[in-house]
């Protein structure tokens, strides 16, 4: 009898396969927004095996606020070579030209709140009803609320206090013209989980998140990496360190954390090891108490 | 670190702030490290600008910003932890009645139930409410914690006139494993560790207990069910003959060769191979994903259900149901709502509501058959095509169904197939 039970890894991965295909079942246009992070990667590894031997029938959505790491650009562009996808690019930069935002000044300015516009925008644009995301319960007080099938009104904003209740695996897709749905498949998921998930099915991931020496700069408690958009501070100085990230987003406000984890087994030791959150290293949720909860409402990812 | 085996057991609390629910999961997070040190610095913030002494756990659980700001809990909130034995999933419901929806969606993927009574109060009306919920959904098994033990001296009398008073009234109930704990979450009594405090208490602690639930036998592993999601028909050159059926098996086990039939066509064929992806496998189990492919080419898509020939679901039109509505509008006599039931999918009319349920005395009303927000119900009702049902007490995957008011594709309520 204790032959038939699954793992909590296979589980989970169930789960997820099992939200994939009803993703597919009731939307007309769905997309994987693709960061080029570790859950964006790991959702795209699971909606291959969802279909398999079919191709994976969504396109990635990668909203690029210009502000790159090199290296999870050519991932992207590896991957969808790879996997034949199609990828829709919005593009931040476009949306501040076109004067749809407008960029923050000062040292500490970023484009995160402003890829909110650009994303609603590319989801309108390619009339997409359905964004699957790599969010997780764990990553974020607002996230724990957050449902598998998330609805969306038509200004693409979130209202946490009305939510359609989700009960055993009856999901509830349905929606009016010009809404859309966040759908978070990987939601039980835990950092922990994911990279064990990664070592498990020898998932390839950008190098960034192995430990590398890299040019960094001492910045709100964390290693921010050198790059051209980089402002230096008067007190501030470009330091080589053998670092690796955690999280990867925007290069100007994702830091890295010194380490020597340089393979899988070595990086599943120190996550499980860990005394701070994973988001601990990003500067967009240090901003208020309830910056993800202001930002999701939004229309955030 | 061996990890690879170990199982994922879902438990929902249920209480409200005063029961110490919120002290109790942050002890449980905080005890099996699981909280991160820049989560506890800002707790530790939080704590001295509010004046607390010391760190208040309960705080780790808050949420959305009005949840914050009125100290309660509004939403269903889910929290995650690992020990080297399993990991856990916390589904963290509010306890008070206007929240009844929030603890039926919290309990109906649960495994377990936490209940929590405050030691100096017993068994109150929200205790009997919570015990209810966790029957009427048929959560396997059900602890209840008697906690703040530290405010009657950890004395065993306490302790046992409260369990003489559950036993009481939950003789009615249909749970099968029910356990009592006497706690002190403020304090972390039995909650990680055992107690000096009461040496009577010869059980296992929380922690423990729910290390050691045997959950294998929670999923129905008899009655083979195989809700079709979707069909793969690949356009490459390598799969042309490729037909799969992709789904998640909902209860028992497909083994290759296995005689099934396809409802509601009743067709009949034989499996010819199993997929878990690109491996193929000799048997699927709940609650595997896979695909199905089968000897015969016939005629079956999303909806569907794959069974074994030997053991079949009632089809039926007619299904009565015990209804928790979920909508503050109330429900339309007659009117038409859409109703999910696996991956199936009609219409249905709410024909006749046979008696509704008062849930703090647990007694049937006969005389008033309004449906309205959290009001739960026996009703029958008829769908337009028929379902292919099991009970929910013998296979909650394929005895639960929502109604879906087409109107504002809200999900306006929740069944269970009596």
């Amino acid at each position: 009898m204790s032959r038939y039970y699954l793992n909590y890894l296979d589980e989970l991965e169930s789960e997820a396969i099992y939200v994939l295909r009803e993703v597919w079942a009731q939307f007309q246009n769905p997309v994987i927004l693709f960061s080029g992070g570790k859950d964006s990667i790991v959702l795209t590894h699971l909606a291959k095996k969802a279909f398999w031997p079919c191709r994976i029938p969504f396109s990635l959505l990668h909203v690029d606020t210009g502000h790159n790491f090199p290296e999870t650009l050519q991932f992207r562009d590896d991957l969808i070579d790879t996997l034949e996808l199609r990828l829709i690019v919005g593009s931040v930069q476009e949306s501040i030209d076109k004067g749809r935002v407008v960029e923050e000044k000062g040292k500490s300015a970023t484009r995160n709140v402003l890829q909110i516009t650009t994303l609603l925008d590319a989801i309108e644009l390619h009339k997409v009803d359905c964004a699957i995301g790599g969010g997780r319960r764990d990553e974020e007080k607002a996230r724990a609320k957050e449902r598998f099938f998330s609805h969306r009104d038509d200004f693409g904003q979130w209202d946490p206090k009305n939510q359609r209740p989700e009960l055993w695996n009856l999901f509830n897709g349905k929606h009016f013209e010009g809404e859309h749905f966040r759908v978070f498949p990987i939601s039980n998921w835990t950092e922990m989980d994911v990279w064990n998930y990664i070592k498990r099915e020898e998932i390839s991931i950008p190098l960034l998140y192995l430990a590398h020496q890299r040019e960094v700069v001492w910045r709100n408690d964390s290693w921010i990496p050198n790059s051209e958009f980089l402002t230096l501070g008067p007190d501030e100085e470009v330091e080589t360190k053998k670092i690796r990230f955690r999280t990867l987003g925007d290069i100007t406000i994702t830091g890295g954390m010194e380490s020597n984890a340089d393979t899988l087994e070595k990086i599943v030791q120190e996550v499980a090891g860990m005394k701070q959150t994973e988001r601990g290293n990003r500067t967009d949720d240090k901003r208020s108490e309830a910056a993800m909860e202001d930002r999701k409402k939004q229309g955030y990812f | 670190m061996e990890i690879s085996s170990n199982q994922l057991l879902r438990f929902s609390t249920a209480g409200s702030v005063d029961d110490g629910k919120s002290t109790l999961i942050g002890r449980l997070l905080y005890d099996s490290k699981s909280i991160f040190e820049d989560q506890l610095a800002a707790i530790a913030k939080t704590s001295k600008q509010k004046g607390h002494e010391g760190i208040d756990l309960a705080l780790f659980t808050d949420g959305l910003r009005d949840e914050r700001e009125q100290g309660i809990t509004i939403d269903v909130a889910y929290r995650y932890f690992t020990t080297p034995k399993r990991k856990f999933i916390i589904a963290d419901t509010p306890g008070h009645i206007q929240y009844t929806r929030n603890m039926v969606t919290g309990a109906s993927t649960a495994n377990a139930a936490i209940i929590l009574i405050d030691a100096r109060h017993g068994v109150i009306e929200q205790t009997k409410r919570h015990a209810f919920i966790a029957s009427l959904l048929h959560i396997p098994h059900v602890i209840v914690c008697i906690n703040k033990m530290d405010l009657v001296d950890f004395k065993e009398e306490a302790y046992d006139r409260i369990l003489r008073q559950f036993e009481e009234f939950s003789s009615k109930l249909l749970v099968t494993d029910i356990r009592f704990i006497p706690i002190s979450a403020l304090l972390g009594a039995n909650v990680v560790n055992h107690s000096d405090s009461m040496p009577w208490y010869r059980g296992a602690p929380l922690l423990h207990t729910l290390e050691n639930l045997h959950i294998s036998s929670d999923i129905n592993k008899v009655d083979a069910r195989f809700p079709v999601q979707t069909v793969l028909r690949p356009q490459s050159e390598d799969y042309l003959d490729y037909r799969g059926y992709a789904g998640r098996v909902a209860s028992g086990v497909f083994r290759k060769g296995d005689e099934i039939t396809a409802l509601p066509s009743g067709f009949t064929s034989k499996i010819k191979r199993i997929d878990l992806s690109d491996t193929e496998i000799e048997e699927a189990y709940a609650p595997m994903s896979v695909t199905l492919l089968l000897e015969d080419d016939i005629d079956i898509g999303r909806g569907d259900m794959i069974v074994r020939s030997k053991n079949q679901p009632n089809i039926t039109q007619d299904v009565e149901v015990m209804l928790c509505w979920l909508n503050d509008k109330p429900a339309r006599p007659r009117a038409k709502y859409a109703i999910r039931h696996t991956t199936n999918e009609q219409k249905a009319i709410i024909k006749q509501v046979i008696y509704k349920i008062d849930i703090n005395t647990l007694s049937r009303k006969t005389d008033d058959f309004e449906i309205g927000m959290n009001d739960i119900c026996k009703v029958m009702i008829r769908t337009t095509k028929p379902l292919m049902i099991d009970s929910y007490r013998d296979n909650r995957a394929s005895g639960s169904i929502i109604l879906i008011d087409e109107n504002t594709n809200e999900t306006v309520a929740a069944g269970m197939v009596l």
